[in-house]
Protein backbone atom coordinates (compact mmCIF):
# COMPACT_ATOMS: atom_id res chain seq x y z
CA UNK A 1 0.00 0.00 0.00
CA UNK A 2 1.42 3.26 -1.07
CA UNK A 3 1.68 6.07 1.49
CA UNK A 4 -0.78 9.23 -0.10
CA UNK A 5 0.01 11.54 3.04
CA UNK A 6 1.08 11.67 6.68
CA UNK A 7 0.52 14.43 9.61
CA UNK A 8 2.81 14.41 12.12
CA UNK A 9 2.77 15.84 15.34
CA UNK A 10 -0.12 18.89 13.30
CA UNK A 11 -1.76 21.74 15.37
CA UNK A 12 -3.60 24.03 12.82
CA UNK A 13 -6.11 27.05 13.40
CA UNK A 14 -6.91 30.34 12.53
CA UNK A 15 -5.26 33.98 13.82
CA UNK A 16 -3.60 31.90 16.56
CA UNK A 17 -6.25 29.84 18.02
CA UNK A 18 -5.80 26.62 17.77
CA UNK A 19 -8.54 24.00 16.32
CA UNK A 20 -6.13 21.03 15.71
CA UNK A 21 -3.78 20.12 18.64
CA UNK A 22 -1.27 17.62 17.89
CA UNK A 23 -2.71 15.49 15.67
CA UNK A 24 -1.68 12.21 13.37
CA UNK A 25 -2.90 10.67 10.49
CA UNK A 26 -1.70 8.66 7.84
CA UNK A 27 -3.56 8.10 4.24
CA UNK A 28 -2.26 4.71 2.03
CA UNK A 29 -3.92 3.91 -1.33
CA UNK A 30 -7.33 2.18 -0.78
CA UNK A 31 -7.94 3.93 2.43
CA UNK A 32 -12.03 5.14 2.65
CA UNK A 33 -11.89 7.10 5.98
CA UNK A 34 -14.91 8.62 7.43
CA UNK A 35 -13.80 12.04 8.97
CA UNK A 36 -16.50 12.40 12.04
CA UNK A 37 -16.69 15.05 14.85
CA UNK A 38 -18.84 17.99 16.02
CA UNK A 39 -19.39 21.21 14.14
CA UNK A 40 -16.54 23.70 15.09
CA UNK A 41 -13.48 20.10 16.11
CA UNK A 42 -11.34 20.89 13.06
CA UNK A 43 -12.75 18.49 10.35
CA UNK A 44 -12.61 21.02 7.78
CA UNK A 45 -9.51 22.67 9.17
CA UNK A 46 -7.55 19.77 8.94
CA UNK A 47 -9.24 19.27 5.26
CA UNK A 48 -7.96 23.01 4.75
CA UNK A 49 -4.32 21.40 5.85
CA UNK A 50 -4.50 18.65 3.18
CA UNK A 51 -5.73 20.74 0.63
CA UNK A 52 -2.64 23.20 1.88
CA UNK A 53 -4.59 26.52 1.83
CA UNK A 54 -4.03 26.42 5.38
CA UNK A 55 -0.40 26.31 6.99
CA UNK A 56 0.34 24.06 10.11
CA UNK A 57 1.35 26.01 13.23
CA UNK A 58 3.75 23.61 14.04
CA UNK A 59 4.07 19.72 13.11
CA UNK A 60 4.23 18.47 9.39
CA UNK A 61 1.70 17.59 6.59
CA UNK A 62 4.14 15.60 3.96
CA UNK A 63 2.42 15.03 0.65
CA UNK A 64 3.60 11.85 -1.17
CA UNK A 65 1.55 12.63 -4.49
CA UNK A 66 1.23 15.95 -6.17
CA UNK A 67 -0.93 18.92 -5.24
CA UNK A 68 -3.00 18.64 -8.28
CA UNK A 69 -3.83 14.80 -7.77
CA UNK A 70 -6.08 15.77 -4.88
CA UNK A 71 -9.29 15.76 -5.68
CA UNK A 72 -11.32 17.88 -3.14
CA UNK A 73 -15.10 18.38 -3.21
CA UNK A 74 -16.44 21.31 -0.78
CA UNK A 75 -19.12 21.91 0.91
CA UNK A 76 -21.85 23.74 -1.10
CA UNK A 77 -22.54 26.45 0.85
CA UNK A 78 -18.95 27.80 -0.35
CA UNK A 79 -20.16 27.92 -3.46
CA UNK A 80 -21.86 30.98 -5.21
CA UNK A 81 -24.63 29.71 -6.83
CA UNK A 82 -25.71 32.95 -8.57
CA UNK A 83 -22.23 32.83 -10.63
CA UNK A 84 -22.56 32.92 -14.40
CA UNK A 85 -20.99 29.75 -15.09
CA UNK A 86 -21.77 26.48 -16.91
CA UNK A 87 -22.03 23.22 -15.61
CA UNK A 88 -19.02 22.46 -18.06
CA UNK A 89 -16.98 24.81 -17.73
CA UNK A 90 -17.16 24.11 -13.76
CA UNK A 91 -16.21 20.61 -14.33
CA UNK A 92 -13.47 21.62 -17.06
CA UNK A 93 -12.05 23.77 -14.38
CA UNK A 94 -10.92 20.44 -12.36
CA UNK A 95 -8.27 20.49 -14.87
CA UNK A 96 -7.30 24.39 -13.52
CA UNK A 97 -3.65 23.72 -13.43
CA UNK A 98 -4.10 23.43 -17.44
CA UNK A 99 -6.12 26.75 -17.54
CA UNK A 100 -3.32 29.01 -18.08
CA UNK A 101 -3.11 30.19 -21.65
CA UNK A 102 -5.47 27.48 -22.25
CA UNK A 103 -7.04 29.83 -24.73
CA UNK A 104 -5.15 29.37 -27.33
CA UNK A 105 -4.95 25.41 -27.30
CA UNK A 106 -7.44 23.15 -28.39
CA UNK A 107 -8.04 21.42 -25.16
CA UNK A 108 -9.97 18.00 -26.59
CA UNK A 109 -8.73 15.45 -24.06
CA UNK A 110 -9.68 17.75 -21.48
CA UNK A 111 -13.18 18.27 -22.97
CA UNK A 112 -13.39 15.05 -23.71
CA UNK A 113 -12.96 13.71 -20.40
CA UNK A 114 -15.33 16.53 -19.00
CA UNK A 115 -18.18 15.07 -21.19
CA UNK A 116 -17.20 11.11 -20.10
CA UNK A 117 -17.59 11.86 -16.56
CA UNK A 118 -21.18 13.99 -16.84
CA UNK A 119 -21.92 10.78 -19.21
CA UNK A 120 -20.79 8.64 -16.25
CA UNK A 121 -22.57 10.68 -13.49
CA UNK A 122 -25.99 10.88 -15.97
CA UNK A 123 -26.25 14.14 -16.13
CA UNK A 124 -25.09 14.90 -19.21
CA UNK A 125 -28.00 16.76 -20.70
CA UNK A 126 -27.79 19.88 -18.58
CA UNK A 127 -24.01 20.17 -19.40
CA UNK A 128 -24.92 23.88 -20.81
CA UNK A 129 -27.10 25.03 -17.67
CA UNK A 130 -25.86 27.57 -15.16
CA UNK A 131 -25.13 26.19 -11.73
CA UNK A 132 -28.14 28.45 -9.94
CA UNK A 133 -29.97 26.73 -12.02
CA UNK A 134 -29.12 23.40 -10.71
CA UNK A 135 -30.70 20.49 -7.37
CA UNK A 136 -28.97 19.89 -4.96
CA UNK A 137 -28.23 16.53 -5.78
CA UNK A 138 -26.96 17.39 -9.57
CA UNK A 139 -24.96 20.24 -8.32
CA UNK A 140 -22.94 17.92 -5.94
CA UNK A 141 -22.85 15.19 -9.12
CA UNK A 142 -20.92 18.37 -11.53
CA UNK A 143 -18.90 19.17 -8.11
CA UNK A 144 -17.48 15.10 -8.03
CA UNK A 145 -17.37 15.44 -11.69
CA UNK A 146 -14.92 18.17 -11.13
CA UNK A 147 -13.25 16.78 -7.96
CA UNK A 148 -12.59 13.71 -10.81
CA UNK A 149 -10.81 15.36 -13.33
CA UNK A 150 -7.45 14.76 -12.92
CA UNK A 151 -8.25 11.46 -12.00
CA UNK A 152 -6.70 11.89 -8.08
CA UNK A 153 -4.91 9.39 -6.04
CA UNK A 154 -6.85 10.77 -2.82
CA UNK A 155 -10.43 12.10 -3.28
CA UNK A 156 -11.51 14.72 -0.17
CA UNK A 157 -15.28 15.41 0.36
CA UNK A 158 -16.41 18.17 2.88
CA UNK A 159 -19.91 16.98 3.87
CA UNK A 160 -21.30 16.05 0.24
CA UNK A 161 -24.81 14.71 1.62
CA UNK A 162 -26.15 18.49 2.45
CA UNK A 163 -28.56 19.98 0.59
CA UNK A 164 -29.36 16.42 -0.98
CA UNK A 165 -32.50 14.30 -0.40
CA UNK A 166 -32.00 10.39 1.24
CA UNK A 167 -32.26 9.11 -2.34
CA UNK A 168 -29.18 10.52 -3.63
CA UNK A 169 -27.26 10.17 -0.99
CA UNK A 170 -27.35 6.35 -1.15
CA UNK A 171 -26.47 7.10 -4.91
CA UNK A 172 -23.92 9.00 -3.47
CA UNK A 173 -22.04 6.79 -1.18
CA UNK A 174 -22.47 3.69 -3.75
CA UNK A 175 -20.23 5.35 -5.93
CA UNK A 176 -17.96 6.50 -3.66
CA UNK A 177 -17.67 2.67 -2.42
CA UNK A 178 -16.83 1.92 -6.88
CA UNK A 179 -14.52 5.18 -7.09
CA UNK A 180 -12.60 3.13 -3.85
CA UNK A 181 -11.30 0.75 -6.06
CA UNK A 182 -9.12 3.22 -7.85
CA UNK A 183 -8.72 6.09 -5.41
CA UNK A 184 -8.34 6.40 -1.32
CA UNK A 185 -11.47 8.84 -0.13
CA UNK A 186 -11.45 11.15 2.67
CA UNK A 187 -14.96 11.98 3.56
CA UNK A 188 -16.07 14.34 5.69
CA UNK A 189 -19.79 13.77 7.68
CA UNK A 190 -21.74 14.98 10.71
CA UNK A 191 -23.38 12.16 9.35
CA UNK A 192 -22.26 9.35 11.50
CA UNK A 193 -24.55 6.46 11.18
CA UNK A 194 -25.28 6.64 7.35
CA UNK A 195 -21.03 6.88 6.42
CA UNK A 196 -20.38 4.01 8.84
CA UNK A 197 -21.66 1.12 5.85
CA UNK A 198 -19.68 2.32 3.26
CA UNK A 199 -16.24 3.51 4.70
CA UNK A 200 -13.80 1.13 5.74
CA UNK A 201 -12.05 3.33 9.05
CA UNK A 202 -13.14 6.23 11.46
CA UNK A 203 -11.80 9.46 12.14
CA UNK A 204 -12.86 11.02 15.08
CA UNK A 205 -12.10 14.73 15.38
CA UNK A 206 -12.31 16.99 18.07
CA UNK A 207 -9.28 19.12 18.44
CA UNK A 208 -7.66 15.61 18.81
CA UNK A 209 -7.66 13.07 16.21
CA UNK A 210 -8.49 9.22 16.98
CA UNK A 211 -7.83 7.12 13.55
CA UNK A 212 -10.24 4.09 14.63
CA UNK A 213 -9.20 1.19 12.74
CA UNK A 214 -12.90 -0.36 11.84
CA UNK A 215 -16.15 1.64 10.59
CA UNK A 216 -17.80 0.01 13.76
CA UNK A 217 -17.56 2.22 16.66
CA UNK A 218 -19.11 1.72 20.01
CA UNK A 219 -20.85 5.43 22.09
CA UNK A 220 -18.35 4.41 24.78
CA UNK A 221 -15.13 4.36 22.26
CA UNK A 222 -16.50 7.59 21.09
CA UNK A 223 -16.85 8.83 24.03
CA UNK A 224 -13.21 7.86 25.68
CA UNK A 225 -12.39 9.79 22.43
CA UNK A 226 -13.95 12.47 23.45
CA UNK A 227 -15.90 12.70 20.42
CA UNK A 228 -19.80 13.84 21.21
CA UNK A 229 -22.37 11.31 19.68
CA UNK A 230 -24.36 12.75 17.44
CA UNK A 231 -28.08 12.06 16.86
CA UNK A 232 -29.52 11.54 13.55
CA UNK A 233 -32.62 12.43 12.08
CA UNK A 234 -34.30 10.97 9.25
CA UNK A 235 -38.03 12.35 9.32
CA UNK A 236 -38.95 12.80 12.18
CA UNK A 237 -37.48 9.85 14.02
CA UNK A 238 -33.89 10.44 15.56
CA UNK A 239 -32.28 7.38 16.22
CA UNK A 240 -28.70 6.34 15.43
CA UNK A 241 -27.12 3.57 13.73
CA UNK A 242 -24.17 3.02 15.90
CA UNK A 243 -23.42 -0.12 17.49
CA UNK A 244 -23.61 -0.45 21.13
CA UNK A 245 -20.92 -2.34 22.74
CA UNK A 246 -22.17 -5.42 22.75
CA UNK A 247 -24.44 -6.14 20.21
CA UNK A 248 -23.74 -7.45 16.90
CA UNK A 249 -26.73 -6.30 14.65
CA UNK A 250 -27.16 -3.55 13.51
CA UNK A 251 -29.56 -1.02 14.85
CA UNK A 252 -32.90 -1.29 12.73
CA UNK A 253 -33.26 1.70 10.12
CA UNK A 254 -36.96 3.76 10.83
CA UNK A 255 -37.85 5.35 8.14
CA UNK B 1 -36.84 59.51 -35.86
CA UNK B 2 -37.37 61.59 -38.92
CA UNK B 3 -34.55 62.52 -41.39
CA UNK B 4 -34.07 65.87 -39.27
CA UNK B 5 -32.65 64.35 -36.36
CA UNK B 6 -30.74 61.43 -38.85
CA UNK B 7 -29.21 64.47 -40.26
CA UNK B 8 -28.36 66.74 -37.15
CA UNK B 9 -26.91 63.36 -36.04
CA UNK B 10 -24.74 62.87 -38.82
CA UNK B 11 -23.73 66.27 -39.12
CA UNK B 12 -22.53 65.68 -35.26
CA UNK B 13 -19.58 63.32 -36.31
CA UNK B 14 -18.03 67.12 -38.59
CA UNK B 15 -17.45 68.03 -35.40
CA UNK B 16 -13.98 66.70 -33.56
CA UNK B 17 -15.66 66.96 -29.86
CA UNK B 18 -18.32 64.86 -30.74
CA UNK B 19 -15.78 62.34 -32.21
CA UNK B 20 -14.21 62.17 -29.10
CA UNK B 21 -17.33 61.77 -27.11
CA UNK B 22 -18.32 58.66 -29.03
CA UNK B 23 -14.56 57.16 -29.55
CA UNK B 24 -14.19 57.38 -25.65
CA UNK B 25 -18.26 56.09 -24.99
CA UNK B 26 -17.29 53.16 -27.03
CA UNK B 27 -13.88 52.59 -25.47
CA UNK B 28 -14.96 53.08 -21.91
CA UNK B 29 -17.85 49.82 -22.78
CA UNK B 30 -14.98 47.77 -23.80
CA UNK B 31 -12.70 48.28 -20.67
CA UNK B 32 -16.29 48.83 -18.26
CA UNK B 33 -17.91 45.96 -19.81
CA UNK B 34 -15.28 43.29 -19.60
CA UNK B 35 -13.84 44.58 -15.90
CA UNK B 36 -17.04 45.18 -14.77
CA UNK B 37 -18.12 41.73 -15.42
CA UNK B 38 -15.45 40.23 -13.50
CA UNK B 39 -15.99 42.77 -10.49
CA UNK B 40 -20.30 41.66 -10.89
CA UNK B 41 -19.70 38.11 -11.06
CA UNK B 42 -16.81 37.89 -8.24
CA UNK B 43 -19.34 40.33 -5.87
CA UNK B 44 -16.55 43.31 -5.40
CA UNK B 45 -18.53 45.83 -6.38
CA UNK B 46 -18.24 47.42 -2.59
CA UNK B 47 -14.35 47.00 -3.19
CA UNK B 48 -15.03 49.11 -6.56
CA UNK B 49 -16.62 51.48 -5.08
CA UNK B 50 -13.91 52.18 -2.08
CA UNK B 51 -11.41 52.47 -4.83
CA UNK B 52 -13.25 54.89 -6.83
CA UNK B 53 -13.70 57.11 -4.32
CA UNK B 54 -10.75 57.31 -3.13
CA UNK B 55 -9.24 58.40 -5.88
CA UNK B 56 -10.66 61.51 -5.25
CA UNK B 57 -7.42 62.27 -2.96
CA UNK B 58 -5.18 61.85 -6.16
CA UNK B 59 -7.40 64.36 -7.94
CA UNK B 60 -7.13 66.81 -5.22
CA UNK B 61 -3.70 66.29 -4.49
CA UNK B 62 -3.34 66.37 -8.31
CA UNK B 63 -4.49 69.80 -8.30
CA UNK B 64 -2.23 71.09 -4.84
CA UNK B 65 0.93 70.04 -6.85
CA UNK B 66 0.00 71.31 -10.16
CA UNK B 67 0.30 67.77 -11.78
CA UNK B 68 -2.31 66.30 -14.15
CA UNK B 69 -4.92 65.04 -11.21
CA UNK B 70 -5.99 61.92 -13.18
CA UNK B 71 -1.82 60.55 -12.24
CA UNK B 72 -2.87 61.44 -9.15
CA UNK B 73 -5.80 59.57 -9.16
CA UNK B 74 -4.48 56.78 -10.69
CA UNK B 75 -1.69 56.17 -7.76
CA UNK B 76 -4.57 56.79 -5.19
CA UNK B 77 -6.81 54.39 -6.53
CA UNK B 78 -4.24 51.56 -7.02
CA UNK B 79 -2.57 52.13 -3.29
CA UNK B 80 -6.07 52.24 -2.02
CA UNK B 81 -6.86 48.92 -3.69
CA UNK B 82 -3.50 47.34 -2.18
CA UNK B 83 -4.68 49.01 0.95
CA UNK B 84 -7.74 46.99 1.05
CA UNK B 85 -6.25 43.64 0.71
CA UNK B 86 -3.51 44.33 3.40
CA UNK B 87 -5.58 45.43 5.65
CA UNK B 88 -7.93 42.85 5.85
CA UNK B 89 -5.60 40.20 5.01
CA UNK B 90 -2.84 41.11 7.41
CA UNK B 91 -4.15 43.77 9.61
CA UNK B 92 -7.45 41.51 10.75
CA UNK B 93 -10.19 44.65 9.88
CA UNK B 94 -13.02 43.21 8.18
CA UNK B 95 -13.25 43.83 4.11
CA UNK B 96 -15.88 46.10 4.22
CA UNK B 97 -14.78 48.68 7.18
CA UNK B 98 -11.61 48.41 5.54
CA UNK B 99 -13.03 49.50 2.45
CA UNK B 100 -14.98 52.00 4.10
CA UNK B 101 -11.79 53.95 5.80
CA UNK B 102 -10.14 53.88 2.64
CA UNK B 103 -12.92 55.03 0.65
CA UNK B 104 -13.45 57.92 2.91
CA UNK B 105 -9.93 58.82 3.57
CA UNK B 106 -9.73 59.17 0.02
CA UNK B 107 -12.43 62.02 -0.28
CA UNK B 108 -10.83 63.27 2.99
CA UNK B 109 -7.69 64.00 1.47
CA UNK B 110 -9.13 64.96 -2.03
CA UNK B 111 -10.98 68.10 -0.06
CA UNK B 112 -8.54 69.27 2.11
CA UNK B 113 -6.37 69.42 -0.94
CA UNK B 114 -8.44 71.50 -3.07
CA UNK B 115 -9.30 73.56 -0.67
CA UNK B 116 -5.53 74.48 -0.13
CA UNK B 117 -5.66 74.78 -3.84
CA UNK B 118 -5.22 78.75 -4.20
CA UNK B 119 -7.45 80.34 -6.69
CA UNK B 120 -10.60 78.42 -8.57
CA UNK B 121 -10.09 74.51 -9.23
CA UNK B 122 -10.96 74.17 -12.86
CA UNK B 123 -12.82 71.14 -14.15
CA UNK B 124 -14.22 69.92 -10.29
CA UNK B 125 -17.27 68.94 -10.86
CA UNK B 126 -15.65 67.14 -14.49
CA UNK B 127 -14.27 64.90 -12.32
CA UNK B 128 -16.71 64.18 -9.95
CA UNK B 129 -19.48 64.02 -12.42
CA UNK B 130 -17.92 63.47 -16.28
CA UNK B 131 -17.62 65.47 -19.15
CA UNK B 132 -17.59 63.06 -21.83
CA UNK B 133 -17.98 66.09 -24.15
CA UNK B 134 -14.37 67.31 -23.17
CA UNK B 135 -12.49 64.47 -23.20
CA UNK B 136 -9.08 65.10 -24.86
CA UNK B 137 -7.23 63.10 -27.45
CA UNK B 138 -4.47 61.99 -25.47
CA UNK B 139 -7.37 60.56 -23.28
CA UNK B 140 -8.57 58.40 -25.80
CA UNK B 141 -5.43 57.50 -26.83
CA UNK B 142 -4.64 55.97 -23.00
CA UNK B 143 -8.73 54.48 -22.92
CA UNK B 144 -7.62 52.66 -25.97
CA UNK B 145 -4.21 51.11 -24.84
CA UNK B 146 -6.08 50.03 -21.84
CA UNK B 147 -9.22 48.26 -23.51
CA UNK B 148 -6.13 46.59 -25.82
CA UNK B 149 -4.62 45.65 -22.88
CA UNK B 150 -7.78 44.21 -21.01
CA UNK B 151 -8.99 42.52 -23.90
CA UNK B 152 -5.73 40.78 -24.44
CA UNK B 153 -5.87 40.12 -20.43
CA UNK B 154 -9.35 38.17 -20.67
CA UNK B 155 -8.31 36.60 -23.73
CA UNK B 156 -5.48 35.26 -23.04
CA UNK B 157 -5.93 34.12 -19.19
CA UNK B 158 -9.84 33.74 -19.60
CA UNK B 159 -10.12 30.49 -18.60
CA UNK B 160 -7.59 31.29 -15.33
CA UNK B 161 -9.78 34.15 -14.44
CA UNK B 162 -12.82 32.48 -14.40
CA UNK B 163 -12.03 29.40 -12.37
CA UNK B 164 -10.32 31.90 -9.56
CA UNK B 165 -13.82 33.98 -9.55
CA UNK B 166 -15.59 30.98 -9.19
CA UNK B 167 -13.83 29.00 -6.98
CA UNK B 168 -10.86 30.61 -4.97
CA UNK B 169 -9.78 28.07 -2.91
CA UNK B 170 -10.28 25.29 -5.53
CA UNK B 171 -7.94 27.14 -7.61
CA UNK B 172 -5.00 27.45 -5.21
CA UNK B 173 -5.68 24.05 -4.75
CA UNK B 174 -4.81 23.54 -8.20
CA UNK B 175 -1.69 25.41 -8.56
CA UNK B 176 -2.92 28.69 -10.21
CA UNK B 177 -1.40 31.96 -9.47
CA UNK B 178 -4.25 32.79 -7.31
CA UNK B 179 -2.62 35.55 -5.79
CA UNK B 180 -0.87 37.22 -8.65
CA UNK B 181 -4.17 37.01 -10.49
CA UNK B 182 -5.75 38.71 -7.70
CA UNK B 183 -3.36 41.70 -7.71
CA UNK B 184 -3.33 41.78 -11.14
CA UNK B 185 -7.33 42.57 -11.48
CA UNK B 186 -7.23 44.65 -8.71
CA UNK B 187 -4.25 47.09 -10.82
CA UNK B 188 -6.93 46.87 -13.94
CA UNK B 189 -9.82 48.11 -11.93
CA UNK B 190 -7.80 50.94 -11.01
CA UNK B 191 -6.96 51.74 -14.05
CA UNK B 192 -10.28 51.08 -15.71
CA UNK B 193 -11.78 53.20 -12.98
CA UNK B 194 -9.55 56.15 -13.06
CA UNK B 195 -9.38 56.25 -17.12
CA UNK B 196 -12.83 56.60 -17.70
CA UNK B 197 -13.51 58.70 -14.21
CA UNK B 198 -13.57 61.39 -17.87
CA UNK B 199 -16.28 59.74 -19.42
CA UNK B 200 -19.14 59.63 -15.79
CA UNK B 201 -17.36 60.99 -13.36
CA UNK B 202 -16.09 59.88 -9.42
CA UNK B 203 -19.53 59.48 -7.99
CA UNK B 204 -21.43 57.63 -11.43
CA UNK B 205 -18.57 55.47 -12.44
CA UNK B 206 -19.62 51.86 -10.59
CA UNK B 207 -23.02 52.30 -12.47
CA UNK B 208 -20.88 51.45 -15.64
CA UNK B 209 -19.23 48.41 -13.90
CA UNK B 210 -22.60 47.00 -12.85
CA UNK B 211 -25.67 48.08 -14.66
CA UNK B 212 -25.08 47.33 -18.15
CA UNK B 213 -23.25 43.58 -16.64
CA UNK B 214 -27.11 43.63 -14.69
CA UNK B 215 -28.71 43.52 -17.63
CA UNK B 216 -26.26 40.95 -19.78
CA UNK B 217 -27.12 39.21 -17.06
CA UNK B 218 -30.78 38.99 -17.52
CA UNK B 219 -30.26 37.55 -20.80
CA UNK B 220 -26.79 34.92 -20.04
CA UNK B 221 -25.10 33.17 -16.93
CA UNK B 222 -22.25 32.17 -19.00
CA UNK B 223 -19.24 34.94 -18.15
CA UNK B 224 -17.61 34.90 -21.20
CA UNK B 225 -21.08 36.07 -22.70
CA UNK B 226 -22.04 38.26 -20.49
CA UNK B 227 -18.79 40.10 -20.99
CA UNK B 228 -19.60 40.53 -24.73
CA UNK B 229 -23.62 41.65 -24.00
CA UNK B 230 -21.88 44.48 -20.91
CA UNK B 231 -19.63 46.01 -23.75
CA UNK B 232 -22.78 46.27 -25.93
CA UNK B 233 -25.29 47.47 -23.12
CA UNK B 234 -22.60 49.98 -22.27
CA UNK B 235 -22.11 51.07 -25.67
CA UNK B 236 -25.59 51.19 -26.53
CA UNK B 237 -27.12 53.06 -23.59
CA UNK B 238 -23.44 55.78 -23.88
CA UNK B 239 -24.24 56.70 -27.32
CA UNK B 240 -28.20 57.22 -26.86
CA UNK B 241 -27.39 58.80 -23.90
CA UNK B 242 -25.11 60.86 -25.19
CA UNK B 243 -27.16 62.02 -27.99
CA UNK B 244 -30.02 62.93 -25.37
CA UNK B 245 -27.42 65.66 -23.24
CA UNK B 246 -26.76 67.19 -26.06
CA UNK B 247 -30.07 67.71 -27.36
CA UNK B 248 -31.61 68.40 -23.96
CA UNK B 249 -28.82 70.25 -23.31
CA UNK B 250 -28.26 68.18 -19.54
CA UNK B 251 -25.19 66.47 -18.00
CA UNK B 252 -23.75 64.14 -20.05
CA UNK B 253 -22.86 61.69 -17.17
CA UNK B 254 -26.12 61.76 -15.45
CA UNK B 255 -28.10 61.36 -18.74
CA UNK B 256 -25.82 58.15 -19.41
CA UNK B 257 -26.44 56.64 -16.25
CA UNK B 258 -30.18 57.12 -16.75
CA UNK B 259 -30.44 55.78 -20.07
CA UNK B 260 -28.46 52.40 -18.43
CA UNK B 261 -31.12 51.57 -15.84
CA UNK B 262 -33.33 52.49 -18.55
CA UNK B 263 -32.31 50.09 -20.53
CA UNK B 264 -32.17 47.67 -18.32
CA UNK B 265 -35.57 47.93 -17.04
CA UNK B 266 -36.75 47.10 -20.54
CA UNK B 267 -34.78 44.12 -20.99
CA UNK B 268 -36.01 43.07 -17.68
CA UNK B 269 -39.49 43.68 -18.80
CA UNK B 270 -39.07 41.93 -22.05
CA UNK B 271 -37.75 38.69 -20.51
CA UNK B 272 -40.42 38.82 -17.98
CA UNK B 273 -43.36 38.99 -20.67
CA UNK B 274 -41.31 36.36 -22.79
CA UNK B 275 -41.16 33.88 -19.43
CA UNK B 276 -44.85 34.82 -18.98
CA UNK B 277 -45.90 34.00 -22.70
Amino acid sequence: MKKLLEIKNLSAGYDGNIVLDDVNLEVHSGDFIGVIGPNGGGKTTLIKTILGLIKPISGEMILHISKTNIGYLPQVNQIDKRFPISVIDVVRSGKSDSALFSSFRRNTAEKEKAESLLAEMGISEIRNKAIGELSGGQMQRVFLCRALMNNPELLVLDEPSTYVDNNFEGELYLKLKELNGQMAILLISHDVGTISFFVKTIACVNRNLHHHPSNIITEEQLASYNCPLQIIVHGNIPHTVLRLHDEHEHHEHHH
Amino acid sequence: MNTNTMNTIIELFSYDFFVNAFLASLLAAISCGIVGTYIVSRRIVFISGGITHASFGGIGMGYYLGINPLVGAGIFSILSGMGIQLFSSKGKVREDSSIAIWWSLGMAIGIIFVYLTPGYAPNLMSYLFGSILTVSTGELWLMLALAVIIILFFTFFYRTILYISFDEDFAKTSNLPVNLFNYLLMVLISLTIVLNIRVVGIILILSLLTIPQATANVLTREFGRMMFYSVGFAFLASFIGLLISYFADIPSGATIIFTQVVLFGIVKLIRAFNIKH
